[in-house]
């Protein structure tokens, strides 16, 4: 084993041009597989394998549901969730890959440039479910069908609506700064979370790294994963979050818990989480079924109904009391960007905010 | 007469093969293997930069950059407050139980064990439940109780005094069972000749039975201080919270990608140094005094009468296991069946919703449960065997070299448990061990960082027993081994329940190592419970940690219930 192979920046000195080029190709350089349907030949494969190992960092009540109806579609095959934060199962895999252990077969990750690096490092085996080749429009697919977007969601303030009248709340970044807020407030991590580290980047990018000096004046309360805040401003732990994933607020909200949404005036961070299968999957038909599955409309369907989350899938339906996608400011998502430059930012992060 | 005597001196040697020499080796040479292979690839990792060759340049980085010397600083601040509160209370508590005629002795040991059994990042989640500053049950109650506004707080246990207070929690026991079992072995007559020669209740507790403890109160104060200095689960939950580092979460914070190993070495270097010169100040103090108090011939201990004063050490002692016992487990039972964890259970609250989602939707659930009992046990019985026989060899001196297998057996204490995690992983990663993602290298770290506590406990025991009966037993003609089997063991039977049950807890409990070593496959329930914390699921990590606590026990209690096995048959 080389024990100094993974470090980013061997990989990115020469690969980051590729990359650029490789995310935002146009047709002309696309050498994806076609497109595969879900035929009974691969149904009875999968079923003979039997179970599906899925790497996610999707909060994990939401991820269990998706593999417990993936379950009841395909009887047989079992769904095994294996959930932590992005940053964390880049550690998980790459360990388990520099020491010959192939466990995961799906993997999702809230760090679209994860699935950028892995794609490099040529662990992702191309593969186009139907619905990506028919449905999706093209900046939310990989040209080489190594991945796709699985969901989209956002990153959002948010605030306990019990502890925060609906005049005083927050509306931007900016006003998170009010020394009003000085240890209410609860943010998490983008040394652990996907999420964040986009997040991050996004804002650091847009608004600039003395909006995060300012922030860390404020006595934040710090967590590290994305899905932990909109919980602990449910608890009342705190009454606003920094940021945190949109989809558990939603889910909260319309569980009749006291917690509402914000959408920043200066824009709101865009999180894509792709879905990628590994070259190297022990059970590699099953693998293609739940990809299958996963692109499907009526898996997208569950995302947002039961998820919180928001899907480019044209056949999805947004969900009704929710603030639409196109009514939002968002800011713009770079894959590419956030590989080349995310150890600066979490090593940065660590600096200002001491931990 | 003569003839008679040489006779049956000389027999046992022309019929049986003396096993004893190689036993002994054998289990020496499997202690330095777990040891020296790890420790090995921390020094390598230490003193040597990218390219392989020898440098210092890892160590000044540790004193002057702050990111790492304030969490230096810190974690020995850390150690040394808990030992104190450790000792402070474990001491006088283990005085109460095992000397006394406190009421409900029984019951009071029992719940000890059960503050032990507790893993300390389930105690440190439900006190997340119980003290945060704003969704706290306590601080709620204080608010609720004094009328005082919405942002004040009584207990904010995002802050270094809660940080060192659950550590302490959930380190007392380890004292507590150490004085408490030096104290059970304490036979009577010492006293009762003090007594005689007219000392007071006070002045003898004082000259008599504290020297006679004290090896067992520095045994496990030692202990006390390198297990809060070396804990992962309590800072890594409370710590980042409050914006502080610990040292072992910031050598975990090395390993986020990429690694870092040569610096995580070098860091977790000076808590090497920091062990060795604590044993040698351990020997120092004992010294060279016997503290055999089991010889040939043994009378029950004397309990001290109390008088009026034992309704006070009952009330002390219960009020002493609120902290770690009754108010957590309140708290993880009413997350358990609340809808939200910060309300508490009411008609419209309840749910059976989170059991339901930890047992039927949470795919990981039965895995962890199977791997972390299977690990348990396995690493129990081995573990045991190995201190019992490393434990008979350097407190009888048995073969050359014992020295150095005291140090051994006692060196994990001071690597953090995530290092020694990363060094099992640098060594079994590669050919001709290639054990990661198999059990087996879970196994090996679980038996190596269980091994001190286990050793330090099995080498109290030896040190009670007096060698006279075992040279009884060789003068009589059996050899060393079956002199150790058939004599000193089952005096020890207590003691060796009892370090069974030790590493059985420990295994159950562990995290630091298991965070570094596990797969999807091979997964425990303390790292799903981390996981869990980790997103915030709170009640779920109730649900399990009730769970784990009710199946430990259970274990605990059957292996002390039957007299076959180490229970007293008195009191």
């Amino acid at each position: 084993m080389k024990n100094s192979t993974f470090t980013r920046r061997h990989v990115l000195a020469g690969s980051s041009a590729l990359a650029l080029g490789g995310v935002f190709s146009t047709r002309v350089l696309s050498a994806a597989p076609p497109a595969s349907a879900t035929t009974p030949e691969l149904i009875a494969a999968a079923k003979k394998e039997g179970q599906v190992v899925w790497y996610t960092s999707i909060d994990l009540k939401l991820s269990e549901r998706i593999g417990k109806a993936f379950e009841a579609k395909y009887p047989g095959i079992a769904c095994k969730v294996e959930r932590s934060g992005a940053e964390r199962l880049l550690q998980r895999i790459s360990q388990e890959y520099a020491s010959n252990v192939h466990a995961v077969d799906v993997v999702n990750s809230s760090d679209a440039s994860l699935l950028v690096y892995w794609k490099q490092q040529g662990m992702l085996a191309p593969y186009v479910p139907e619905d990506v080749a028919k449905y999706y429009p093209a900046e939310h697919k990989d040209p080489d069908g190594t991945y796709a977007s699985f969901r989209v969601f956002l990153c959002i303030i948010a605030y306990n609506t019990n502890l925060v009248k609906k005049e005083e709340a927050p509306k931007s970044f900016a006003d998170l700064l009010d020394p009003k807020w000085k240890g209410k407030i609860v943010k998490a991590h983008p040394g652990y979370s996907g999420t964040i580290l986009t997040a991050t980047y996004q804002i650091s990018r847009d608004i600039g790294w003395g909006y995060f000096e300012k922030l860390a004046q404020q006595n934040i309360m710090q967590v590290q994963s994305a899905a932990d805040p909109p919980k602990k401003i449910a608890l009342g732990e705190r009454p606003i979050m920094a940021d945190g994933v949109e989809y558990l607020i939603f889910a909260e909200k319309e569980a009749g818990q006291p917690v509402e949404p914000v959408y920043a005036t200066e824009g709101t961070p865009l999180i894509i989480g792709p879905n990628g299968l590994f070259k190297a999957a022990p059970n590699p038909n099953a693998a293609r079924l739940f990809q299958n599955f996963c692109f499907s409309p009526e898996c997208q369907q569950l995302c947002i109904d039961v998820g919180g989350l928001r899907s480019v899938h044209p056949q999805a339906k947004e969900h009704p009391g929710r603030t639409p996608l196109s009514k939002i400011k968002l800011m713009k998502d770079d894959a590419a960007a956030v590989l080349q430059h995310g150890e600066e930012i979490k090593a940065r992060y660590v600096k200002i905010f001491h931990v | 007469m003569t003839t008679l005597a040489t006779g049956v001196l000389r027999a046992p040697r022309r019929i049986g093969f003396d096993a004893s020499k190689p036993v002994l080796l054998f289990c020496a040479a499997v202690l330095c293997v777990l040891i020296v292979l790890p420790l090995s690839w921390l020094l390598y990792y230490a003193f040597t930069d990218k390219k392989g060759a020898f440098t210092l340049v890892n160590f000044p980085r540790l004193v002057t950059d702050t990111a790492y010397f304030d969490p230096l600083l810190t974690t020995f601040v850390l150690a040394i407050f808990s030992s104190i509160i450790c000792c402070a209370v474990a001491a006088p508590m283990g005085w109460l139980v095992a000397r006394t005629d406190m009421p409900l002795r029984r019951a009071v040991r029992l719940l000890v064990t059960a503050s032990f059994v507790t893993p300390p990042f389930i105690g440190a989640i439900a006190w997340e439940l119980l003290a945060a500053p704003n969704s706290g049950l306590l601080n709620q109650l204080y608010r609720d109780l004094t009328g005082a506004e919405a942002g004040s707080h009584l207990l904010n246990i995002y802050s270094f005094p809660g940080v060192v207070f659950v550590i302490s929690c959930y380190t007392f026991p380890y004292v507590f069972v150490l004085v408490a079992n030096a104290l059970d072995r304490t036979p009577g007559d010492l006293e009762d000749a003090s007594a005689i020669l007219g000392a007071s209740m006070p002045y003898t507790a004082w000259r008599v039975t504290i020297p006679l403890a004290l090896p067992a109160l520095v045994a496990g104060a030692l202990v006390a201080f390198l297990e809060a200095m070396t804990q992962f689960g309590t800072p890594a939950i409370l710590a980042m919270p409050a914006g502080f580092h610990t040292m072992t979460t910031k050598i975990w914070s090395l390993f986020q990608f990429p690694p870092k190993p040569d610096l995580a070495a070098a860091a977790s270097l000076p808590l090497l140094v920091l062990t060795v010169v604590l044993l040698r100040a351990q020997h120092m103090v004992l010294g060279r005094r016997g503290y055999a108090v089991v010889g040939g011939k043994n009378s029950e201990p004397r309990l001290v009468q109390l008088g009026g004063y034992k309704w006070l050490a009952l009330l002390l002692s219960l009020l002493v296991l609120m902290c770690p016992v009754f108010l957590p487990y309140f708290a993880l039972l009413n997350a358990s069946f609340s809808k939200l964890a910060s309300h508490i259970v009411s008609f419209n609250n309840f749910t059976f919703q989170n059991i339901r989602f930890v047992f039927t939707e949470l795919s990981a659930t039965q895995i962890a449960i199977k791997n972390t009992f299977i690990l348990g046990a396995l690493a129990a019985t081995l573990g045991t065997v190995l201190a019992l026989v490393i434990g008979y060899v350097t407190a009888r001196k048995a073969i050359v070299g014992h020295r150095i297998l005291a140090f051994l057996a006692s060196a994990p204490l001071a690597i953090p448990g995530i290092v020694l995690g990363v060094g099992l992983f640098f060594s079994y990663t590669r050919p001709p061990f290639v054990l990661y993602g198999t059990l087996w290298i879970l196994l090996i770290a679980y038996i190596t960082l269980s091994m001190p506590a286990a050793y330090q406990q099995m080498q109290s025991a030896f040190r009670a027993v007096h060698p006279e009966l075992e040279d009884a037993s060789r003068i009589l003609g059996a050899t060393q081994l079956r002199a150790l089997w058939q004599i000193t063991a089952p005096l020890l039977r207590t003691s060796v329940i009892a370090t069974w049950c030790f590493i059985f807890v420990s295994v159950v409990r562990e995290l630091s190592a298991a965070i570094m070593l596990f797969t999807s496959q091979t997964k425990v329930l303390s790292v799903l419970i981390y996981d869990l914390n980790e997103s915030g699921d709170l009640a779920a990590i109730a649900v399990l940690g009730v769970f784990m606590m009710i199946i430990t026990s259970a274990v605990v209690g059957l292996a002390n219930a039957f007299p076959a096995l180490g229970a007293r048959r008195t009191g």
